[in-house]
This record gives C-alpha cells, sequence and structure tokens, in this order.
C-alpha cells in the first residue's frame, strides 16, 4: 500500500455499543473508513451490518461509543452540527424508501428543495442530471416508486442520495435483489460514479462479486466487532471460521476468478 | 474561496472562455445568467479551466450545458487545463447530460373539460359495476358461510367483534346518553311553551329509537371500524399480502372480508340497542332534572304511549347498515394500488361513501315504512 498522502479519515467509530434490551449487537467497535475508499461491510446475518449503518447515519443512537463524522461528532454533538453534516452524506436503503406520494424527479429534488435556494427550472434540470447519472431512463422522471421495478427504484434511491453532491455516500444491500446482470451493471455504476464524484462509499453488502468488482477495503463484522479489516485478498487468510467460509468458499472462488479475469481481459486490451 | 465568475475573450469567431472560482450548485443560480449570455455564433472555443477550484454535477452541469449551446450553434469546443478530477466529472456529466424534456401539449379548452367529463363518466360507472360485483361476491360468500358454517374462520370473526364491536361500546353508548340529553332539554323548551311537557316522552322515545340511536351509531362505526377495515385491508393489498393470498387458494373475500362483514352484522344491532337504551337512560335523566317528570311517570308512559314497532324499525335496519359499511370498507381497500397515500385516499372515500350509503339506505326504510303504515 501507498503511504505517501496520509489518509483522511472521514468516519471514526470509537468503542461503539449497541443494544436492544438485554441483546448486545456492538461492544467496543472501532472502524475507521478512509476518504475515497469504497469500503464494503459484510457479517453473517445478525451481527448488525445495518444497525452500524443506521448508528453512523443517527438513526438509532448507541449505548455508549462515539462517532466522527468529517471531523463532527454525530453522537454527542449539537443539534446544529449533525444538520451540517447530514447535508454532506447521502443515504440509499435498500428497498429504495422513496417518497411514495412523488414521483421519480420530485423524489431526486427532495434533498435540494430542502437544503439549497435553487429555481424550480434549475432544481429540474439538476434533477434529470441525477437521475440520468444512475442509468435510468428520462421517462422515468414522471413515473411514480410504485411504478417502478426494483432495479430501477434502488437507482432512483442513489440518484436521491446524490442529490446535494455528498462527499460520503451509504449504501444499504444495494445489490440485494438483483438479477447478476443488474447487479454487475449497479456495481459497475457506483464504481464509475465514485470515481467521477470522488466519493467515499460505505456499502453493507452480502454480494461477494461487489465486493470483489468494487470494495477497496472490506470489514468483516463478528463477534459484535470488527473482526478484519483490509484489502478483500487478505481476508482468508484470517483465522475466523465466519470469515473462513465465507471468503473461501465456492461462491467467492467464483466471484474471485470472475473478476481476475476480467482485468486480465483489460490489461490486454490496454 | 471565491464564488465563481467567467471570462470571455472575443476575436471574431473564436473565443477563449475562462471559468474562476468555486463552481459549486449553491452558486449555480447566481452565475447561470452569465453562461447563457456567451454568444452562440462562433466556431472556435477554448473552455479553460485553470482557474478553476472546484466543482460538483451542478457545476458541471452548467458547463456542459454551454458546451452543448455552443457546439449545436456550430462551434468546436476545446477544453484545456482542468484539473483531472475536474475532468473526468466534466465528462461523466456531459455524457449523461439528458436532453431537454419536450412539454407534451394537451388538448385545452372545451374538448379538454369534455375528455375530463368522459373520462369520469367511464371510470365512474366501471367502478359502480366493480362495486356491484363485489357486493355480490360477498353476499354469495356471505351464503356460502351460512350454508357451510365450518367454513367460517372464527377466531377472525371474534377478534373482528371485539376490537369493532365491544371496544366500541364506550363511546356508542356516551353517544346516545348525550343525544337523549339533548332531545330532552331542546324538546322541552318548545313543550313548555305549550304547557305540553309529558310529550318529551314520546318526543326522545320514537326519534332516539326509530332513527336516531341506530343511525348516529352506524355513522360512528363507519368512522370507527370501517376506515380501519380499509387501512388495514388497503395495506395488506400494498404489501402483496393479497396476492400472496390467493396463491395459496386462500379467498381473499371469505378470509378477510366475510368475518369482517359478519361481525359488524352481528354487532350493529347490539350496539344499536345500547345506544338506544342510553339515549333512553339521557332523555328520562334530563326531563327529571329539568321538566320534573319521574322516571316511574317516564316509564309508565313510555310503555303506553310508544309503539314497540319503533324499536323493531330501528333494530332491523342496523344489519343493512353493518353489511352497507362492512362491503363499502373492503371494497376501497381492494382498489388501493401500490402506494401508502393511495391507501389514505381510499380510507377517507371509504368513510364518505358508506355515510352516505347510511344514510340513503335510512331514507329508503322511512319510505318503505311510511307506505306499510308503521
Amino acid at each position: 500500500m501507498q503511504s505517501t498522502p496520509p489518509r483522511e479519515a472521514v468516519i471514526e467509530v470509537r468503542g461503539l455499543r449497541n443494544q436492544f434490551g438485554p441483546q448486545v449487537v456492538h461492544d467496543d467497535l472501532n472502524l475507521d473508513v478512509w476518504r475515497g475508499e469504497v469500503l464494503g461491510i459484510v457479517g453473517g446475518s445478525g451481527t448488525g451490518k445495518s444497525v452500524l449503518l443506521r448508528t453512523i447515519v443517527g438513526l438509532n443512537s448507541p449505548a455508549a461509543g462515539s462517532i466522527k463524522v468529517l471531523g463532527v461528532d454525530v453522537v454527542n454533538g449539537s443539534e446544529e452540527d449533525r444538520q451540517s453534516v447530514e447535508r454532506r452524506w447521502g443515504v440509499a436503503f435498500q428497498d429504495g424508501a422513496l417518497f411514495s406520494s412523488l414521483s421519480v424527479l420530485q423524489n431526486v429534488e427532495a434533498p435540494m428543495r430542502e437544503h439549497l435556494k435553487l429555481s424550480e427550472n434549475l432544481m429540474s434540470a439538476l434533477g434529470q442530471l441525477k437521475i440520468s447519472l444512475v442509468g435510468l431512463q428520462p421517462l422515468a422522471c414522471g413515473k411514480m416508486p410504485s411504478e417502478l421495478s426494483g432495479g430501477m427504484r434502488k437507482r432512483a434511491a442513489l440518484a436521491r442520495a446524490l442529490a446535494l453532491d455528498p462527499e460520503i455516500v451509504f449504501l444499504d444491500e444495494p445489490t440485494a435483489g438483483l438479477d447478476p446482470i443488474g447487479a454487475a451493471a449497479y456495481d459497475e455504476l457506483i464504481g464509475e460514479l465514485q470515481h467521477a464524484l470522488g466519493l467515499t462509499v460505505f456499502m453493507v453488502t452480502h454480494d461477494l462479486d461487489s465486493l470483489y468488482a468494487i470494495c477497496d477495503r472490506v470489514a468483516v463484522l463478528a463477534e459484535k466487532r470488527v473482526y478484519a479489516e483490509g484489502p478483500i485478498e487478505m481476508m482468508p487468510e484470517v483465522d475466523h471460521p465466519w470469515i473462513q467460509e465465507y471468503f473461501t468458499g465456492p461462491r467467492a472462488r467464483a466471484a474471485q476468478t470472475k473478476t481476475e479475469t476480467k482485468t486480465d481481459t483489460a490489461s490486454l486490451e490496454s | 474561496m471565491a464564488e465563481p465568475s467567467l471570462t470571455i475573450e472575443q476575436s471574431s469567431n473564436s473565443a477563449t472562455i475562462r471559468i474562476l472560482g468555486e463552481l459549486l450548485t449553491r452558486y449555480v443560480g447566481g452565475v447561470q445568467a452569465e453562461f447563457d449570455k456567451v454568444p452562440t455564433g462562433l466556431s472556435d472555443v477554448q473552455l479553460d479551466l485553470a482557474g478553476l477550484d472546484s466543482i460538483d454535477t451542478g457545476g458541471a452541469w452548467l458547463i456542459a450545458e454551454m458546451k452543448r449551446r455552443l457546439e449545436t450553434g456550430g462551434a468546436a469546443v476545446r477544453i484545456t487545463s482542468a484539473a483531472p478530477a475536474h475532468a473526468a466529472l466534466l465528462e461523466t456529466v456531459t455524457h449523461h447530460l439528458p436532453d431537454p424534456l419536450e412539454e407534451e401539449d394537451g388538448p385545452r379548452g372545451l374538448s379538454a373539460v369534455l375528455i375530463s367529463l368522459g373520462k369520469m363518466t367511464v371510470s365512474g360507472w366501471q367502478s359502480f359495476l366493480s362495486a356491484l360485483a363485489f357486493f355480490g361476491e360477498t353476499l354469495a360468500a356471505l351464503v356460502l358461510t351460512l350454508l357451510q358454517p365450518w367454513r367460517l374462520r372464527r377466531a377472525a370473526l371474534f377478534s373482528q367483534m371485539e376490537s369493532a364491536g365491544l371496544k366500541a361500546v364506550p363511546i356508542v353508548a356516551l353517544m346516545g346518553f348525550l343525544i337523549g340529553v339533548v332531545l330532552a332539554f331542546q324538546g322541552a323548551a318548545q313543550l313548555k311553551q305549550f304547557g305540553a311537557e309529558v310529550f318529551v316522552v314520546e318526543l326522545i322515545a320514537i326519534s332516539v329509537l326509530r332513527e336516531l340511536g341506530i343511525l348516529l351509531t352506524a355513522i360512528i362505526v363507519a368512522g370507527r371500524s370501517g376506515s380501519a377495515f380499509t387501512a388495514s385491508v388497503g395495506s395488506m393489498k400494498v404489501q402483496e399480502e393479497i396476492d400472496a393470498m390467493r396463491t395459496i387458494g386462500l379467498s381473499p373475500i371469505e378470509a378477510l372480508v366475510v368475518p369482517r362483514v359478519l361481525a359488524l352484522i352481528i354487532m350493529m344491532p347490539i350496539l344499536g340497542f345500547i345506544a338506544n337504551i342510553a339515549g333512553l337512560f339521557g332523555g328520562a335523566l334530563m326531563s327529571w332534572i329539568d321538566l320534573g317528570v319521574t322516571p316511574g311517570m317516564f316509564i309508565t308512559r313510555l310503555k303506553e304511549t310508544t309503539d314497540v314497532w319503533n324499536l323493531l324499525i330501528g333494530m332491523i335496519k342496523a344489519p343493512f347498515f353493518a353489511l352497507m359499511i362492512g362491503v363499502v370498507a373492503c371494497w376501497q381497500a381492494m382498489q388501493v394500488r401500490g402506494s401508502a397515500e393511495s391507501v389514505g385516499q381510499h380510507t377517507t372515500a371509504s368513510v364518505v361513501q358508506s355515510i352516505f350509503m347510511v344514510i340513503a339506505i335510512d331514507a329508503m326504510f322511512s319510505i318503505f315504512f311510511s307506505e306499510l303504515g308503521v
């Protein structure tokens, strides 16, 4: 790894503890997310991947610990600080969570309407641009969320998450429920947008293909904390039964081979 | 950091445009006019981005839009001295620049009015037919349940009877009591003028037993349980639970509609009766306080002058009201499409329509019984 520019942590989680009644989900969890990286969060069912995401974006208040996003303490900081940082991230939920009474374009305009003073024409033009950026047809602008397919809903949700040009994008299971072709296209889209917009991507996922294709780093949640983090190539070396099974199983091998073939073809072409 | 600005050096057909400062979305509104002023008749344009400090998609959109405008005007546009990150963003945005939406010209004036009138007529007729079909299906399912009682979902029936019936008792009783009080109070004020205070008993008994008790109970049930039926079954529709039922061979009418409608048909007469008793009690109490008609006198006069048909007419109407409220509520629930907003719209429609239908049926009964002479 290069160590020339000092890495800037955009999210710092320290000593996080989450519990629901007697059930402890996270205990003394530490995690850093560096600027400009795509971090994949993996873990078995019930290890609190989504809870971690919800805690960082403030939808769930932790029992203990501190979370700093872009240098602002979002757990104990003032309401004003929180709001200032909320404009600098975007969240795309698993099933889109689009506002069902608004059209796709209005959904994308909603954050702009709330936070920026823009004219209607400009807002509509920028909304259409965002919708086009996530690969939806212009026809989708006027549609209602209930008229969209699952994959289109996820794309529309991403467009809404990108509405304010955020620095960090949180994605909850972005490729769950998509067919392999749609999932690969979505991965490519995230990679492309991440590169063009200079995003930091925090992605909860199960999808090994996404992990191999676009994640710079992987953090594995196990035993109530981040059990291992690092580039995905290092994961099979971690001595933990679940991680072993996950990263050396047949699906992992298939995903790995696929990525390698792709890079080989790419290097041949160039 | 500086707000963005634009300078243009023009010599005959070519120009150099320099963009400086922070071209961010929040500044785009202010600087857009300057970009729009760039003339289009040029043939060679150099876009110098060396002075650009930062840019986001909003800013990139502005540059890309201007570039497209210049290119449609016949200019060759070159971008120079752009930082690699800025160039990458600009390229992505240029690539995805949406085509301007074409505004569709709809029909105007009289023809637009006629078109919408026609659409409303057709959709009104269709929804009338669909409501009628649903009503028929529900009646058939109810009859089938009577013939084959073991098919009835008893757990669902009893839980609906509890939530739509038992839990409505306090509000229905209070409403009945207050109606009795108001009638006695207002009636007494009028009857006193003629020295005919004692007729207040007939006034209360006939109006409560024959009309008000059951009508107001039905209105409360429509607002309370009809809306709950539409909202809960409508949400199930949104979650595709109804479709799931069909795929495993469950009839939604049998599983959801019949228990609800039957629960209302059973509970409505009971609630109506409670409202009647509470109304008479409230009336008697007020007559005693205000007019000095003792409870004994009230009961004697009630027995002598009020025909039992008054009570029966009220009670006969109850199951019809219940059937109407239940069917309208469940039919509206089945019309829910897609979104949470649709659930809200149909819940409102359910309450409005069922109250309207209840009053319409009440009017028809009124004519029917007066023709019969009871």
